[in-house]
């Protein structure tokens, strides 16, 4: 059976059960508990309180990777038990003090979620019992042959992330299906007990198929197959799915609905944002607190054109169009403003004088100095929609795809800046400021350039902003979004644009969805962001030259080795 | 007429006075070492020759062109190349990458051809022309930033500090490869601590101390000078 290191256990069924404490006290279990996944079986209260303790469980069991299915098991088992003691400890102590005057939500509703509403002595050993059982099932989880476990894991992730996500599914369900399909799928928000059983197998049967497809066709492809076939067969691959995802681009708003169509406008403006940061950040590596700044000025410039409410220097003169190009002109003078007098600063003074410009300009805007012209703490009303040839986006389907053509285009000019001269200047600066002035590069017109373009970018994307909302305050332009947009380059892989696509819609397309939670927001930020930066600190779909860098102790002996024979 | 003619500069880092008042030239074909110990001035000599840092007052002059307002990106166009100290090659690119960015100055058809001259140079960085130069070893990396620096075909270089934290065997190698790059006939002018191997492959040298030109000589007289032995030489 192996040894058993007992103090792991006590480590790791201790921590997991101080999770669960957390995410108990801090209300989250409350609140989440009301959004049911399957049934009235499991909500994704359960999904918080039972998380750590299967954590733990699943971290033991990995710890005693010589023990036998049964030895596991039983570590599983002892974990899982260990988990339950905090929050018991926490629904004995609350049943028999009030601690709600200062522990606010210790309250006999948390209580009866953590004991299944049985009240304290059997609904407290049924608790124990069913963290152990999670321990159990989650260590014989970790005993599972290869071939099983990808499939298994993969299955429960969809069935419960399609599940946390059933607005979105069921909308795109019964465009596809129709409404009376969906409802015999669903109660309420949750999946029917059948349906889920049915999807878990039916995924897990699936993956399982494609594994074993793919494993055979990799013995194909290793016996005779030239490279150029294989080329053209990935060719071929990559033009399909650029095809099918430029299919789904296109409809995406007519299967998904006015409300996801919003999300995806949302997704869009910050990928535009995020581009545009990626360049200042992820290419020049100059650190920019104060973005928002470059995306106020957009949205500021584009309203003071267009409406007849603010002071308009020439009143009826600019549509939506005819302004944008002023609008981008404007974000790049004022980029190459904020240049000029940061252009000595390095790293963390950078970092601080950029967060205080952009304040600067949201309490500008705020002021009663400039009020006559941006209107004050009442902001610009009555900016009109863009027309496009006659039709008016005045929709979130429409305005779609405005973000979308202004995405796309930034992303065109980003692959191509990157790809071109000025893009190895950026990286030379961003690697070694004084080693690339001795290559000869000019470091002042560098940066210079990648504020200018960043803050281009940023005011293209105020000015959708502006014309989707038609009316901008201040309070739009806070420092959050400087932060969002940082955040999701970093999350998404810096210098990568995929990686920013994947980012916006991890930060600000989920949490877009899960709004009745709005109030964990930050905190599920803050988790998500140490639990990247601790096990994929390049990002989920990083640039070639950060993976090289954060990777290469694990690569150096691979192909420099093979190249070293040639 | 000296290549390059140093004139009285004086260097400040905010109210640091660090160098008081240095004079020195160079000659087309030489090679000219200046040595010192830590904190004399040497490596700020050097960045204040070749723009990076900007001197307060006196004059450089180079061919008899005054550079001394001019910043680092712009003398590389006028043939002046700089191996940094701490070696300074960008980590995250290959050998080869880090090359072609050598000639980032350079618009002409020979990059291919100086490629090839640099490999046959260091062979080593031949054989790690496809690996990222972060996990070159510390000599390596020296080859790689003298070679990178040769990319630019500079008619000046400035090496600073080339030996540092390098074993004995390779220290060998690199003044080495310094006597055949000044062969093939650009002029060096060489910062080092280790004041031996400098003087061996020099022809002129400067002493430094706290910030002044204390000693400037033959390389073979300062061999034999006796405060050089006893401060710089460890001969007693």
């Amino acid at each position: 059976m192996g040894n058993i290191n007992w103090r792991t256990i006590l480590r790791l069924g201790l921590l997991g059960s101080v999770v669960a404490l957390y995410f108990s006290m801090i209300g989250m279990v409350e609140d989440f508990s009301n959004r049911n996944l399957i049934g009235d079986l499991l909500n994704l209260g359960h999904v918080l309180l039972y998380a750590g303790i299967a954590g733990g469980a699943l971290f033991a069991a990995r710890e005693h990777s010589e023990s036998n299915t049964v030895g596991r098991g039983l570590i599983g088992l002892a974990t899982g038990a260990l988990g339950a003691l905090l929050p018991s400890g926490l629904v004995l102590l609350s049943s028999a003090i009030n601690m709600r005057t200062v522990f606010v939500n210790v309250n006999p509703a948390l209580s009866n979620i953590i004991t299944f509403g049985r009240g304290v002595p059997t609904g407290l050993l049924l608790f124990v019992l069913a963290s152990a059982v999670v321990g159990l099932i989650t260590a014989l989880f970790t005993v599972l042959p290869e071939t099983w476990r990808g499939p298994v894991g993969k299955s429960f992730g969809i069935v419960i992330i399609s599940a946390v996500f059933s607005d979105l599914v069921r909308q795109v369900l019964t465009n596809i299906i129709g409404s009376g399909m969906v409802r015999s799928l669903y109660v309420g928000d949750a999946y029917r007990p059948l349906v889920a059983a049915v999807l878990f197998v039916g995924l897990i049967a699936l993956f399982f198929w494609l594994d074993r497809r793919a494993k055979q066709s990799n013995e194909t492809t290793a016996i005779p197959q030239t490279d150029a076939k294989a080329r053209q067969a990935k060719n071929r691959r990559n033009i399909a799915l650029f095809l099918g995802w430029g299919v789904f681009l296109l409809i995406a708003p007519w299967i998904l609905g006015s409300f996801l169509s919003q999300v995806l406008f949302e997704i869009g403006r910050f990928v535009l944002l995020g581009l545009g940061l990626n360049i200042v950040v992820g290419y020049a590596g100059l650190l920019d607190l104060g973005y928002v700044a470059f995306f106020a000025f957009g949205a500021y410039t584009m309203g003071i054109l267009t409406t007849t409410t603010a002071i308009n220097p020439a009143p009826g003169v600019f549509t939506f169009w005819t302004a944008l190009p002023i609008v981008v002109l404007v974000g790049v003078v004022f980029g190459l403003l904020l240049g000029f007098p940061v252009l000595r600063m390095r790293g963390d003074y950078l970092a601080i004088v950029t967060l205080g410009f952009g304040e600067i300009i949201r309490i500008l805007a705020l002021s009663d100095w400039l009020a006559p012209i941006m209107g004050g703490a009442q902001g610009i009303l009555k900016i009109p929609n863009p027309v496009f040839f006659g039709l008016e986006l005045n929709s979130p389907e429409l305005m779609y795809y405005l973000v979308l053509a202004g995405s796309l285009l930034a992303a065109f000019i980003s692959i191509r800046l990157r790809d071109s001269r000025l893009g190895r200047q950026w990286m030379a600066m961003r690697e070694d400021e004084d080693v690339a002035e001795a290559m000869g590069i000019n470091l002042v017109q560098t940066k210079l350039l990648a504020f200018a373009i960043g803050a281009g970018f940023s005011a293209l994307g105020g000015a959708i902003f502006a014309a989707r909302l038609s009316t901008i305050f201040p309070h739009s332009f806070n420092l959050l979004i400087s932060i969002n947009a940082l955040s999701l380059i970093i999350v998404g892989g810096l210098g990568s644009i995929p990686g920013v696509i994947v980012g916006a819609i991890a930060l600000v397309g989920l949490p877009e969805l899960l709004r009745e939670f709005q109030e964990y927001r930050l905190l599920m930020y803050g988790i998500l962001l140490i639990v990247m930066m601790l096990l994929r600190p390049e990002g989920f779909i990083p640039a070639e030259v950060f993976k090289r860098e954060l990777h290469s102790d694990e690569d150096t002996g691979g192909p420099p080795a093979v190249e070293a024979q040639v | 007429m000296a290549m390059l003619e140093v004139n009285d500069i004086h260097t400040y880092y905010g109210n640091i006075h660090a160098l008081k008042g240095i004079s020195l030239e160079v000659n087309e074909g030489e090679v000219v070492t200046l040595i010192g110990a830590n904190g004399a001035g040497k490596t700020t000599t050097l960045r204040t020759i070749s723009g990076l840092l900007a001197p307060r007052t006196g004059t450089i002059t180079l061919n008899g062109e005054d550079i001394s307002g001019k910043s680092a990106h712009e003398l590389v166009y006028m043939g002046v190349a700089m191996v940094p100290e701490g070696r300074g090659v960008f980590s995250k690119l290959t050998v080869l990458e880090n090359l072609e960015m050598g000639a980032y100055s350079r618009e002409d058809d020979g990059i291919r051809d100086d490629i090839d001259y640099a490999y046959e140079l260091f062979p080593r960085l031949k054989e790690r022309r496809k690996q990222v130069a972060g996990t070159l070893s510390g000599g390596e990396q020296q080859m790689l930033a003298t070679a990178r620096a040769l990319m630019a075909r500079p008619k000046l270089l400035l090496m600073d500090e080339p030996s540092m934290g390098l074993a004995p065997i390779l220290v060998e190698g690199i003044f080495e490869t310094i006597t055949n790059i000044n062969k093939e006939g650009t002029t060096i002018l060489l910062v080092e601590q280790n004041a031996l191997m400098a003087l061996s492959v020099a022809s002129r040298g400067y002493v430094l101390q706290t910030g002044e030109i204390v000693l400037s000589d033959t390389a073979k007289n300062l061999e034999k000078n006796p405060t050089v032995q006893k401060a710089y030489l460890g001969i007693d």
